[in-house]
Order: structure tokens, then C-alpha cells, then sequence
């Protein structure tokens, strides 16, 4: 080749052709599982186990440690309690989020396209991002009462912050040459958005879902500690006022398990929606020349 | 494949419609610290049909020159004339391939290709069958189906390839597009280029680093030099069209040409 020398050859672009691996058979999945899942199933166990030898060896007394054993049991006997309250903080938590995505997308929408808007909007978004929510939460219940008004309040003004950020991030990360590309093609401003710059955004989005819909369980927990009669921060009061640590112990484990449970939908909605980035992360394809 | 009515690829001579006409064109970059002359005193005309190249060393403008054709930027002075109309404004009537091929990561090959479709409403039925024969042509088959990041790089410029060529653009604008590959694979779409330019018959605008690669494809070679950017010289290359890869390379013709592209470039800046 008589290129002189002008050309960077990287080794992975080649001419040639896809080679996929086959399929992973099923035991070869569940093997996968194990192998990703044990260390943090492993570490979780240890907790428990900490937990467990804390009360069982009496290092610390019954009625401020609970055993795992006892707020189990209450789990198991006063479930239907457990169960109404849990229900009320997601059902919170899950419009709080709601509206965080619907309000944050927007905001970022227009704050891209609009550089006025952009300055004039960052600075109050950043105000109510630094605000202590637990601080101006009372507040929201003088305005709106002690129902649910004042927990989905609290829920978006936690979860929002991360949306706009995510959001925007996405939809500034676009390629350049591809929006120049879209103009050579006469494309519409609004098929450059739905087709070029929204899809591109949206591996962004989802980070910030992720941390956005754990804050929102936060966020409604702390609306249900200024002022509510229903939801686990309403059970943790009491618990707390009674010195019931094993309902205590029980609501955290309730709560924290919406958390996560929330979190894994989120990755799963995402491997849905973007199958082509979760394989891009994955590598589960590979080119060779 | 459909061939559009025009001339014999490269004639040139009497009474020849312009494909492009740059007029003494000037482009300032103003920043806060300095002003940057990125062009200068550049004219260049460009036949119907005719394959240019320019090449020059790096920064010195020839990128800017592809989008001021392209309308994507507007000269600082001077005229741009694309096929007899000022350009005002981003053009729709040319095809344009970047060194990276940008293609939409959720979009397999065939649909990054129908992209330039979408985007312009073409009908449906007449842009599948156009892909197909462009899947085809650049020897896709068989990776229509795949996601850009299961390609190879000289897969996903074939795609971007495709994607430019969907709307038989009467002008092609290629931005060093063949820079990011490896020598072999270069070669290949060297040779395949020369293929569709022939059997298209569009007009090309190259910007390339590589002398070889600017001496084997073109009818004209533009020398650019640098700082601020402006054309050195316009050498004719004066070979047939079709071009065998290995005899054209041996021909005295292109020693000729790519000897006088690197005295003007210098040594160093040819290697570039």
C-alpha cells in the first residue's frame, strides 16, 4: 500500500465481518447469575449474620437491637399493617417520580433549545436542589395539609434534580456531525429530535432514573415525618415514640426493600427500551477482521 | 444500479456545467483571544461529474471548504455556487460522509441507511429498493441486520457510504473518509469508490491525508497549503476512469502526480 504512512490502523476496525457467539445455553445463564450475584448475596448474608450474632451473644440489649428472628416474626404477624402502610409510601414515592420525570424532561427539553431559558431556569433549579428538603417539608404541610399533597411535593423536588441533569447531559452528548448530517437531509427540527436526539439521550436519562426514583422513596419518607396519620415514616414515628424497635427494624427493611425493588425496574425497563445499549455495555458481540 | 445521464466521468473543457464554483472565498473565525483566518483566496470549479480531491496539511482549512459547499457554514467573503444557486443555507441536493461514520447506535445498518430517507419523506417503496441496491453495490450483504458497534470501522463507513449515496446526491462531499481505517481496508474502499463513482456518476469533493489515495481516485488533485488556508496548486491527475488499483499505482502518471503533491506539501507534511 503506497499510503505513506497515512493511515491509523486500529486493530479492532477491520473490513470484514460480525462474528457473533452463539446463544448462551440455560445452564450457562444460571451459571452467569451465580457467578454475578454471589459476592453481593455473599456480603448481605454477612450482614445478617453480624445482625444475628449481635443479639444472639447479648453485646447489645434486646430492646435496642431486635434479632433478625423477632422483626421477622413481626413482619410475618402484623403483615397486613406493614402491608397498608408500604402501599401508601409507593404509591407517594411512585407519583412523586411520575412528575419528577414528566416535569425534569421537559425542563431539559427547553433548556437545550433555549440558551435564555437555560440561564434563567439553572439557578433556580440549583437553589431548589441545595434547599434542605427536611427543612422546608413543614412548610408543605402548612400549605397542604397532612395528606398525600405534601409527600409528593417533597418526592419531586428530590428526584427532579437528577432528571434535568441526567437529561440534559443527554441530549447536549449528541453527536455533532450527525445534527449536521440531519440538515443536509432537510430534516425537520422536530424528526432531529424524536429520531436523532432523543434516542441518544436516553442511556443519560436512565442513570439519572436510577438515582432519581431511590431519592424519591427518600423524598416521600420525609414528607411522611412532618405530618402524616399513614406510610412506613408514619410507622417508624411510632415505632420509635413506643420504643418498638422490631417495628422500627421492619419498616427500615420494608422501605429499603422498595428502594431497591424500584431500582431493578428501572434496569429492567431500560434493558427493554435500549436493548442495543445494554449489549454495547454487555459485549456480548464481537467484530473481528 | 441506475446510471444518471451526464458526461463521460472528467471531461472537462468548453461549455461544462459547474458542479461547484468557490469564488475568492475568505473564512474568519473570530474568537475572544484572536481572529483565525481559517481560509483564504480560495476559488476552485469543479465539473459535473468530476472527482476532486484536496489535500493539504493538517488545519489548513480543508474541512471548512467541504461545509462551506454543503452550506453547513457561511464564508466570512466571497461566493459559494453549488450546480448554478448561491449557497444559502444547509444544502439537501448533496451527500455527505464524515471520518467517523456517525451512525445512530440503535439503528442497524439498513435503517441507518433508510435515515436519509425518513428524514426527507422519500416513498418508502422506491428507498428500500434503493437500499437494497446500495447494500449491494458496497458489499453489505449479509450486515443489513447488524448494530454499528457489531461492525467493523470499514463496515460502518460502507453503511455511512450508503446512508450519502440513498438520495442519488448529484454531489458528494467526503471528509476524510477513509482516516480512521487500516491500510488494507483502506485500499479496499479505494478501489470500491472508484467503482461507485463511475457507475454513479455523482460529482466528489474528497478531503483526504493520503496522497496515494487522492492521486488513484481523482481527476484533479487541489494542493492546499496552510495558515491561513488557501490552494497551492490544482494538478491534473490524467488518468482513464477506471482504474485498476495495482497498474494505476505503477502508471508514470501517478508518480508524477503524487511527487509534485509532495514537493508541495513538503516531506513532512506528506507523512502527516
Amino acid at each position: 500500500m503506497v499510503s505513506q504512512g497515512t493511515t491509523t490502523a486500529t486493530p479492532e476496525t477491520d473490513a470484514a465481518g460480525v462474528v457473533e457467539r452463539g446463544r448462551p445455553g440455560a445452564g450457562e445463564r444460571l451459571a452467569g447469575v451465580l457467578e454475578r450475584t454471589w459476592r453481593p448475596v455473599a456480603l448481605l448474608a454477612a450482614c445478617f449474620a453480624a445482625w444475628w450474632a449481635i443479639t444472639a451473644f447479648k453485646l447489645v440489649e434486646a430492646y435496642l437491637v431486635p434479632s433478625p428472628g423477632a422483626t421477622l416474626r413481626l413482619l410475618g404477624d402484623k403483615w397486613g399493617y406493614i402491608w397498608h402502610h408500604t402501599w401508601v409510601t409507593t404509591y407517594e414515592t411512585l407519583l412523586g417520580f411520575a412528575i419528577a420525570v414528566v416535569v425534569g424532561v421537559a425542563a431539559a427539553v427547553v433548556m437545550v433549545y433555549s440558551r435564555t431559558v437555560e440561564r434563567t431556569l439553572y439557578p433556580v433549579l440549583l437553589f431548589a436542589q441545595v434547599i434542605p428538603k427536611i427543612a422546608i417539608a413543614p412548610l408543605f404541610v402548612v400549605w397542604l395539609g397532612f395528606g398525600i399533597g405534601p409527600k409528593i411535593v417533597v418526592a419531586v423536588l428530590i428526584a427532579f434534580f437528577p432528571v434535568v441533569i441526567s437529561m440534559v447531559a443527554g441530549l447536549k452528548a449528541v453527536d455533532p456531525e450527525m445534527l449536521e448530517l440531519s440538515a443536509t437531509m432537510g430534516a425537520s427540527p422536530m424528526a432531529t429530535f424524536t429520531k436523532i436526539r432523543l434516542p441518544a439521550s436516553l442511556p443519560h436519562l436512565f442513570s439519572g432514573l436510577k438515582v432519581a426514583v431511590t431519592l424519591a422513596v427518600t423524598g416521600a419518607v420525609v414528607g411522611e415525618f412532618v405530618g402524616a396519620n399513614q406510610g412506613l415514616g408514619y410507622v417508624i414515628l411510632q415505632a420509635n415514640g413506643n420504643l418498638d424497635t422490631p417495628m422500627l427494624f421492619a419498616g427500615l427493611l420494608v422501605m429499603s426493600a422498595i428502594g431497591v425493588v424500584l431500582f431493578v425496574a428501572v434496569e429492567v425497563a431500560e434493558k427493554l427500551l435500549l436493548p442495543w445499549h445494554a449489549s454495547r455495555r454487555g459485549g456480548s458481540v464481537t467484530t473481528t477482521y | 444500479m441506475r446510471i444518471m445521464s451526464r458526461p463521460e466521468p472528467g471531461t472537462r473543457g468548453a461549455g461544462r456545467e459547474s458542479a461547484v464554483r468557490v469564488e475568492d472565498v475568505a473564512v474568519r473565525f473570530r474568537s475572544r483571544r484572536r481572529d483565525v483566518t481559517a481560509l483564504r483566496d480560495v476559488s476552485l470549479d469543479v465539473a459535473m461529474g468530476e472527482f476532486v480531491a484536496i489535500v493539504g496539511p493538517s488545519g489548513c482549512g480543508k474541512s471548512t471548504l467541504l461545509k462551506l459547499v454543503a452550506g453547513l457554514l457561511k464564508p466570512s467573503s466571497g461566493t459559494v455556487r453549488l450546480r448554478g444557486e448561491d449557497v444559502a443555507g444547509p444544502r439537501h441536493d448533496i451527500g455527505y460522509v464524515f471520518q467517523r461514520a456517525a451512525l445512530l447506535e440503535w439503528r442497524s445498518a439498513r435503517r441507518n441507511i433508510l435515515l436519509q430517507a425518513e428524514m426527507r419523506r422519500m416513498p418508502s417503496g422506491r428507498a428500500r429498493e434503493r437500499t437494497a441496491e446500495l447494500i449491494a453495490m458496497t458489499g453489505l450483504t449479509g450486515f443489513e441486520d447488524a448494530l454499528p458497534h457489531e461492525l467493523s470501522g470499514g463496515m460502518q463507513q460502507r453503511v455511512a457510504l450508503c446512508r450519502a449515496l440513498l438520495h442519488e446526491p448529484p454531489v458528494l462531499l467526503m471528509d476524510e473518509p477513509f482516516g480512521a481505517l487500516d491500510a488494507l481496508t483502506r485500499e479496499q474502499l479505494n478501489i470500491e469508490m472508484n467503482r461507485i463513482w463511475r457507475e454513479t456518476g455523482t460529482t466528489v469533493l474528497l478531503v483526504t491525508h493520503s496522497v496515494a489515495e487522492a492521486a488513484y481516485l481523482a481527476n484533479r488533485v487541489v494542493v492546499m497549503s496552510d495558515r491561513p488556508g488557501t490552494v497551492a496548486e490544482v494538478i491534473d491527475v490524467g488518468l482513464p476512469a477506471e482504474r485498476d488499483y495495482a497498474e494505476t499505482m505503477a502508471r508514470p502518471e501517478f508518480a508524477r502526480v503524487t511527487n509534485r503533491v509532495r514537493t508541495l506539501l513538503g516531506a513532512g507534511a506528506a507523512a502527516d
